[in-house]
């Protein structure tokens, strides 16, 4: 930035100088602007910080950290403790990663492997499309489509099933009616399985083709690359893409609270209603007063802080991963 | 030479196996997507006519009405995002491309701007409903534009960034050397060059906020009657889409499912004109 300013103050004409002065301050001034401007992101996410925990603070001294563990939602004894909402949170967050990790890797394999060259593109474009489309569509297809299918030709008959099965039967109790967590869990696979499926691609397809192919000509099967070549050498780009997928999981709203149930119990089986955190403030942040409202930012400043931590891990992991690769 | 047969066929084995599974997972995410797509048609298409955008929404129980206060509702919140959300993103993401190589706040920007992309966003509005519901104005079409724009500013941060460092270097260095100062260079120059990239970052932007729900839950609420007025709570689509789906009226389900054809619909096209804009940057 100091190569225009210099040249023309030796050669001494004033109207020059005058101009390089007056580009000088133009200069700084769109510095310090731009910067300003991005300063406006950390100041809004302090300010998030500091204005959900001002709100919470009437229900953090009224429960301090036990308001964490405590088991109870009675909004009329004003009796409330986050746990019911972060097991809700955390089981449902926990079933889609289980069934979207594997899939997003199937997926990522596919695009990066086997697919012809022809088709990566659309296909690709196709996985693409199915993370652009909005959450509350998904809750509206996990509402009337997914629950009805879900309760007649899953929950009865695994029910049936497994409930008189010791150890594991309670895990399958309670009422069929599609809702509950498991059926969260899945509706919220199917919306994060694009975007987990989506950075395992992009890290695969940063692998050396030179490693690919050494693997190939020692006589290795397209299975074996992958799992024994690429998978290592992405390890920290996968792990990171899957905690962007259980940040995203975590604080989805519109996609859970159309099919958990909205029980505000502590879920005893995989096919109880429940909570989230995201859910119980979607549902009762409108009709909450007084007290009430405290809790509910209780319940909001921890979910920041949860995503906060498992997010930043992921980004963290990301950034390591591609520097290690020299990118 | 021996081949240890068995070994070799197990081998053969778990491969065709586990791509015979990863195509299945593949078909399996297509399914989804034609599965949501054929279902918003078939319930959708029935709900769209003449009606929906000339009427306003009906009262509960009743027949007949419209969603046109809750598209120009949202039409108007969106307006107004990407008015005042484009010049703080692309300014912003300027900051980060031209002068973020070599400052710790950058470094810190970039993290919080991409912790902020898939932040909550219900916990947004919460945020909004604390500085600006609870505070002054109450419900408004302003504070629903407010959580948007804390949405949408991070996509466009990150997407202008991207793109502006796709310009390569000796296009900056012919402008300085040309005698150029560094804000003409950032705004007629790499600007300039990276144009579609940044259209594109802003219709993702678009996209991504044209169907959000949770954060105008608790910010711009919801409103029966046409409103226009932005001081005053606002109906848009999206939670209105939410109240009609969760409540025993068919009309309103049926509404509802026209407001989420709509939607979709047109996020898939921002999303698939993104696209066409980046390609022909990637061409050129």
């Amino acid at each position: 930035m100091t190569v225009p300013d210099d040249a023309p103050a030796q050669t001494g004409n004033p109207q020059m100088i005058s101009i390089a002065r007056r580009q000088r301050l133009q200069d700084i001034f769109f510095h310090r602007i731009t910067q300003a401007f991005s300063l406006l992101v950390l100041i809004a996410l302090m300010g998030i910080i500091v204005s959900l925990f001002i709100n919470a603070w009437p229900a953090f001294q009224k429960f301090g950290l036990h308001f964490i563990w405590y088991v109870e939602w009675d909004i009329i004894n004003e009796e409330f403790g986050a746990a019911i909402a972060i097991v809700g949170t955390l089981a449902s967050a926990g079933i889609a990663l289980l069934i979207a990790v594997p899939l997003a890797f199937g997926i990522a394999l596919f695009l990066t492997e086997t697919c012809p060259v022809w088709l990566r593109r659309p296909l690709g474009t196709a996985i693409e499309l199915l993370a652009a489309v909005p959450s509350i569509i998904y809750g509206m297809f996990g509402l009337f489509v997914f629950a009805p299918l879900f309760a007649d030709y899953f929950q009865v008959p695994v029910q049936k099933l497994m409930s008189g099965m010791p150890l594991i039967g309670f895990l399958f109790g309670g009422s069929t009616n599609g809702m509950g967590i498991l059926a969260a869990g899945i509706v919220l696979a199917f919306m994060v399985l694009p975007f987990v499926a989506a950075v395992m691609r992009d890290v695969f397809e940063i692998v050396p083709p030179i490693l690919r192919e050494s693997a190939y000509g020692l006589g290795c099967t397209t299975w074996e690359v992958v799992r024994r070549v690429v998978l290592p050498y992405t390890q920290k780009g996968v792990v990171g893409g899957v905690m962007l997928g259980l940040g995203r999981a975590l604080g989805e709203t519109m996609a859970v609270t159309f099919v958990i149930g909205n029980a505000n119990r502590m879920p005893t089986s995989l096919f109880s209603p429940g909570t989230s955190i995201a859910s119980t403030l979607a549902n009762e942040f409108g009709e909450a007063a007084d007290f009430h409202i405290s809790a509910l930012f209780a319940l909001g400043f921890l979910l920041f802080v949860i995503t906060f931590v498992v997010l930043g891990l992921a980004k963290w992991m990301i950034v390591r991963a591609e520097k290690a690769k020299g990118i | 030479m021996e081949i240890n047969q068995t070994l070799y066929r197990k081998r053969r084995m778990a491969n065709s196996v586990g791509l015979t599974l990863s195509m299945a997972s593949m078909a399996l995410g297509l399914t989804v997507l034609l599965w949501i797509l054929f279902v918003l048609l078939s319930n959708g298409l029935a709900a769209i006519d003449l009606n929906m955008f000339t009427q306003d929404t009906p009262a509960p129980g009743t027949e007949g009405g419209g969603l046109r206060n809750a598209i120009v509702g949202s039409l108007m919140m969106l307006g107004f995002t990407v008015l005042f959300s484009t010049p703080i993103g692309i300014l912003a993401g300027i900051y980060l491309s031209e002068y973020g190589d070599t400052s710790k706040t950058a470094e810190v920007t970039r993290f919080v701007t991409d912790i902020m992309l898939s932040a909550p966003s219900i916990v947004l509005g919460l945020f909004v409903y604390a500085i600006a519901v609870a505070t002054v104005g109450g419900f408004s079409g302003w504070a629903g534009t407010l959580a948007l724009s804390l949405i949408a500013v991070p996509v466009i941060v990150r997407t202008t960034e991207n793109m502006l460092r796709l310009v390569p270097g000796g296009l900056r260095e012919a402008a300085f050397a040309l005698g150029a100062p560094r804000w003409k260079v950032s705004t007629m120059v790499t600007l300039r060059a990276a144009k579609s990239g940044v259209m594109t970052g802003l219709l993702l932007a678009i996209a991504r906020i044209s169907g959000e729900t949770a954060p105008l839950l608790f910010t711009a609420l919801n409103n029966q009657f046409f409103n226009a007025d932005m001081s005053k709570p606002m109906a848009n689509l999206p939670v209105v889409i939410f109240q009609f789906a969760m409540s025993p009226y068919e009309n309103w389900i049926r509404l509802a499912w026209g407001g989420a054809l709509l939607i979709t619909l047109a996020v898939l096209v921002l999303n698939i004109l993104a696209r066409v804009f980046f390609r022909e940057k990637v061409a050129a």
